[in-house]
């Protein structure tokens, strides 16, 4: 696609034409998006020391309620799903900001936005039914695991929420610029590495604890 | 309406009354010699808002001098302490100061010192060694200063409201859990190791993407200096490193403020994990420590021995094979907590295995003088107190790796003398060879030669005096982190001697320091006139004149070969094209300053818990960060004209 | 010589060869000078022994790197300084195959050679291993205290604070645990030492060769009163060993669970105590027991 090139090269300061040895006049755009990725790399280890903190923890539950007991598999069911199509709004305003179609951006970014608030809502509420029952994270060591993985994510996702707030607006100001764009992906980047997390707390913390 | 801080914060022991004062007095001092000068304006326009990675550099260096300062005065009391406080004597410390004291110490030296070294020399160096003109992300790196400033702040405050921690540098639970710790200290801590931490990781980020995107044409991995190399080593280690440093604190943070239970006894948790946690970011942590310096020695070592450096592969293949090892040896910082013989072996055997690349380097920069030209500069003096020093510690670290050795060493002074022997030894009297190697570069004169020569016998004798003994008092049980002693166990002699040679080390850190004012006045005397090239050297720093302009390179070099700039000399440098172009350079911005205040201002809210005062400065930072997102990326632009004006004014004739 | 002397370089070595030769001289004479006090190289039990080899064998090892090291960087500063005219000059020589074999190769020889000796020796001096002895072991409780060490006899039913007594060549188990901060519990003239953690139990085995009075402490910071956190570990005949149990049988004071509540809050730097146990199973209540964080 030629389009994605023009917003590139709107960024560099010469357009290079030897492309096989490193280039100071490499374009914005790569080195932003290669260093959200060293990023996510740090923020992955983040969740990982919280994923081997709740695995080393998982089944001490001094004498209280065990994950069998509190987990209700259809409530994440739900989440996984809003998560998931919250993602795929994400990458439907990506798309859409490929062709420079700026109302589409929106809207798909408005969808992600709702579903993203949804996600977070649900949450929320079986946070606060975990705490009206005195199962909060003060209990035992497994469920001040269990809300410090599961809530990093979620706070992960509302800062996500936030950020894709102001994205809007600038959407909405600018338009669909080599700047905006290059936002819109490295978001993008930010929104589906979240789904992934959400992945494996499905699996390793719900799912598995049912077992 | 202000937490639990209360006008009993701002009184303390009557030992720590001193240095409160004297550092409100030196501060104020300050903030009047500035406004005396009329410099607020100079300060704010080409220092405080700067995003040039030049001066960010000098910065980090600026703050590592201050903290130096307060930590090594932190080891001088410690030392005098141990040396009076024997038998019925309790010495001019209590037993709770004392603790603050070798806790902020420790703290001090490894966050503030220790990483703000190596990330001042990143922000001199790399551009100018990979022939780029700024960093990946000067924004982001201009954050990452000043999240280290705020960090080091904060520990500074602790000193003149409340008290810090005294738990220690690594700050083990249960002793730092709220039962065993309620006050004010190890929050205090936790902030400042966290916002710091924080704005580590936001400079590893950026340096990795720079030595990786932003090399110059022909610059190939295998053709980068090694000092770019070691940095790039250090910088992944910092990315995969801090972020279990973030979450540890976090995890301890949780227990603190909120009643989990990860490393209380009660609940169901387990103090053990804390240690692991955390050493799993510690031991890579010294290793982010050290592997600069070697690159700093690797710059060295060539340049004044007017030779090549020995193995360049030999010395990549050792930098990789030490960062990878230094994610699988954690446990030996806790043989003694009773695991298995088979996990302590395994970890032990690991151990040993990272002195064979350490021992390759040593000989490749022996060898490098071998058939060389060495000119005994203070650069090379400080390598040749780096060998005998390091190699040393060096061993005794191979002695502790063996658990059935450990067993009995773990924790006592000989644990002290090894640690001491590997920071010191190696990484400050690296970051010394450093600092006088590349001063001329940065300031276009010399520090004075004889000076150097000064201070350099005093630390190379104090560091041997008032370390080597503590090997043998290790061996006769003493302990670390002693307050008191009695008399019959035999060691007060040896903290004399010890006592002693830290204030031979202090009279070499004093002569450093005013030596670095007299170099500054007597500037004229020693400068440079080589044109940028003083010790005739090999790497692209050298090529540009000294200080370098604001661009850095007017016309970025391409190279084929290692040690460009020899290549260069000899006449067998690739061709550029001497055609100036506009330069674009990104523009100044507050926001880096403004979110370092608001984090210090967390940190403080958060430790004395003023909620509304943590919800405010919170949602600053994240006012700010907006803002910044919604500025266009500006830049400056220095036109083609102006840049061959200002290539011809510093009268180049190298051609490049 | 003098003239030599004249000359930086030379001047420079022969300075730092001194000091070197000075710090080296401190050893040998700091040993003949301290001599016994210096527990570590002169144990009194056996796996203090066995440790102290263990780190003078590697030592020796390490000593064919540290000298050829030493060795080369005096002799190459001096011969190829700048100012010594007779060294020769060649300055592209970066690589050779057979130096970078001999320091690739010998050092892993060496590793490998160390590393099995860590692996043999880790095993044989396990904490946990209990020691093979014809004498009957003693099991010695421990708990770490906020700032004392209390030792429970389970089998002779007594108990003391600060203070153990044993006889020589007679197995010594440790159990060991805290009611505090974690501390590590050290012994250095008889062997290494392990840590002492709440609601855990680690294990030490040790044994005293010779009679003596040996001192004993924490190795880990565990608050303000740490550093009074010493005790004396008495090695003595059988006899001695006996009459002490004795005494401390008709001691006016009784540990049990009410009296170890009070003893159990913080004091520091306690005198020695003796007590008879009331509670046999007091270590395991200590071990178990299920103490809400104290409220600020």
């Amino acid at each position: 696609m030629s389009r994605p090139l023009t917003l590139h090269h709107q960024d560099t300061l010469e357009a290079h034409p030897d492309t096989r040895v490193p280039d100071p006049h490499q374009d914005v755009f790569s080195t932003t998006t290669f260093g959200f990725w060293v990023y996510l790399m740090t923020d992955c280890l983040l969740f990982a020391t919280f994923f081997v903190t709740f695995a080393v923890f998982h089944d001490r539950t001094f004498g209280g309620p065990s994950p069998k007991d509190l987990f209700d598999l259809k409530t994440v069911f739900i989440e996984t799903m809003v998560l998931l199509f919250s993602s795929v709004a994400c990458g439907l305003a990506l798309l859409s900001s490929l062709k420079l179609e700026k109302t589409k951006v929106i809207i798909w970014m408005a969808v992600a936005f709702l579903l993203g608030a949804s996600f977070v809502a649900i949450e929320l509420k079986e946070f606060t039914h975990l705490v009206h029952e005195g199962n909060s994270w003060e209990r035992s060591a497994f469920l001040s695991s269990f809300f410090t993985l599961v809530g990093t994510h979620g706070l992960h996702v509302s800062v996500g929420l936030l950020w894709l707030m102001v994205m809007m607006f600038q959407v909405f100001w600018m338009g669909i610029t080599a700047l905006t764009f290059r936002r819109l992906s490295v978001f993008s980047m930010f929104w589906h590495f979240l789904d992934l997390i959400w992945i494996f707390i499905f699996t390793f913390v719900y799912l598995m604890g049912m077992v | 309406m202000f937490g639990r801080l209360t006008t009993e914060a701002f009184f303390h022991e009557p030992s720590q009354n001193g240095a409160v004062a004297g550092m409100v007095i030196m501060g104020a001092l300050l903030l009047i010699l500035i406004t005396w000068t009329a410099r607020w304006k100079w300060l704010w326009k080409e220092w405080i808002t700067t995003v040039d990675p030049k001066r960010i550099g000098v910065m980090y260096i600026v703050v590592v001098l201050i903290m130096f300062a307060k930590g090594f005065a932190d080891a001088l009391m410690m030392r005098l302490q141990q040396f009076l406080s024997v038998g019925d004597s309790s010495g001019f410390i209590s037993a709770s100061h004392f603790q603050e004291i070798f806790s902020a110490h420790g703290t001090t030296m490894i966050f503030f010192v220790g990483m703000g070294v190596i990330f001042g020399l990143m922000n001199l160096i790399i551009p100018l060694q990979i022939g780029a003109r700024d960093v990946a992300f000067p924004f982001l790196n201009a954050l990452g200063f000043w999240l280290f400033a705020s960090g080091g702040l904060l520990t500074l405050i602790s000193l003149a409201i409340g008290k810090f921690s005294t738990a220690g540098w690594l700050a083990y639970p249960p002793l730092s859990g709220i039962e065993y710790s309620p006050g004010v200290g190890v929050d205090y801590w936790i902030w400042a190791v966290q916002i710091a931490g924080i704005g580590s990781t936001i400079a590893g980020i950026n340096f990795l993407v720079t030595i990786m995107k932003m090399r110059c044409p022909g610059m190939t991995y295998m053709k980068m200096p090694i000092f770019t190399w070691s940095c790039l080593c250090a910088v992944v280690l910092i990315i995969l490193a801090f972020p279990v440093l973030t979450a540890t604190l976090v995890l301890l943070t949780l227990d603190r403020y909120l009643d989990m239970h990860f490393f209380t006894s009660y609940g169901d948790g387990n103090p053990m994990m804390y240690v692991n946690l955390i050493w799993a970011w510690g031991h890579p942590e010294v290793y982010i420590l050290i592997l600069p310096i070697f690159g700093v020695f690797s710059e060295i070592v060539p340049t004044f021995s007017e030779k090549r450096l020995f193995g360049y592969a030999s010395m990549v293949w050792a930098l990789i094979m030490i960062t990878i090892l230094s994610y699988l040896v954690w446990l030996h910082h806790f043989f003694t907590m009773g695991a298995s013989p088979y996990v302590n072996s395994f970890f032990g055997i690991m151990t040993i295995l990272i002195a064979i690349p350490t021992g390759v380097k040593i000989f490749n920069w022996l060898f490098t003088k071998f058939r060389g030209r060495v000119h005994f500069t203070s650069p090379m003096l400080w390598f040749f107190a780096f060998v005998l020093n390091f190699t040393v510690a060096g061993m005794t670290g191979i002695l502790l790796s063996a658990p059935p050795v450990d067993y009995q060493v773990h924790n006592s002074l000989f644990l002290i003398a090894h640690f001491h022997g590997m920071v010191i030894g190696g990484v400050l009297f690296g970051f010394f060879a450093g600092f006088t190697y590349w001063f001329p570069k940065f300031t276009g004169f010399f520090l004075d030669e004889k000076l150097n020569l000064y201070a350099f016998w005093c630390w190379f004798l104090g560091f041997l005096v008032a370390f080597m003994p503590l090997y043998m008092l290790g061996f006769m049980g003493a302990t670390r982190r002693l307050d008191h002693y009695e008399a019959s166990t035999g060691w007060h002699p040896i903290f004399a001697v010890v006592a002693f040679g830290a204030c031979i080390i202090l009279c070499g850190a004093l002569i450093q320091f005013f030596g670095l004012f007299w170099s500054i006045k007597i500037r004229k005397r020693n400068w440079d006139h080589s044109g940028g090239d003083p010790w005739n050297a090999r790497t692209l720093e050298w090529s540009i004149p000294s200080p370098p302009p604001i661009y850095n390179f007017a016309i970025i070099p391409t190279v084929d070969q290692r040690d460009p700039l020899w290549a260069i000399k000899r006449g067998q440098a690739p061709k550029t094209e001497k055609i100036y172009e506009d330069i674009h350079l990104p523009v100044n911005t507050p926001i880096g300053l403004y979110i370092g205040m608001f984090a210090t201002i967390f940190g403080f809210a958060m430790t004395w818990h003023i909620f509304w005062l943590a919800i405010l400065s919170l949602s600053g930072i994240i006012t700010t960060a907006i803002i910044r997102l919604s500025l266009r990326d500006k830049h400056e632009t220095i036109s083609a004209d102006e840049v061959k004006k200002m290539e011809t004014l510093q009268n180049r004739n190298e051609p490049l | 010589m003098i003239k030599l002397l004249k000359t930086p370089v030379f001047f420079m070595l022969f300075v730092a060869g001194l000091i070197i030769l000075f710090v080296l001289a401190m050893q040998p004479l700091s040993v003949l000078h301290f001599g016994s006090d210096i527990v570590m190289l002169f144990p009194k039990g056996s796996i203090a022994v066995q440790q102290r080899n263990l780190l003078l064998i590697i030592q020796a090892a390490m000593l064919f790197v540290i000298i050829p090291v030493y060795i080369l960087t005096f002799v190459f500063s001096w011969k190829y300084s700048s100012q010594n005219p007779k060294g020769d000059y060649d300055p592209d020589l970066v690589d050779n195959q057979l130096a970078e074999v001999i320091w690739w190769g010998l050092p892993c020889l060496m590793v490998l050679g160390v590393s099995l000796l860590i692996w043999t020796k880790t095993h044989e001096l396990d904490p946990y291993k209990p020691l093979a002895s014809a004498n009957k072991p003693i099991t010695i409780q421990v708990v770490a205290l906020q700032w004392k060490w209390l030792f429970i006899y389970p089998e002779e039913k007594i108990a003391s604070v600060n203070f153990i007594q044993f006889p020589i060549q007679t197995p010594l188990h440790f159990e060991i645990t805290a009611d505090a901060p974690m501390n590590s519990f050290w012994i250095p003239s008889l062997g290494g030492q392990i840590y002492a953690m709440p609601k855990m139990k680690t294990e030490l085995n040790l044994i005293a060769d010779e009679p003596g009075d040996f001192r004993g402490s924490s190795a880990n910071i565990s608050g303000e009163g740490f550093s009074g956190m010493h005790f004396i570990a008495r090695a003595a005949s059988e006899e001695e060993y006996h009459k002490w149990v004795t005494s401390a049988k008709e001691s006016p004071q009784a540990l049990n669970g009410e009296t170890y509540h009070t003893l159990a809050a913080p004091s520091k730097n306690n005198q020695v105590e003796v007590y008879q146990l009331q509670d046999d199973h007091l270590f395991s209540q200590i071990l178990m027991q299920d103490k809400p964080k104290k409220n600020e």
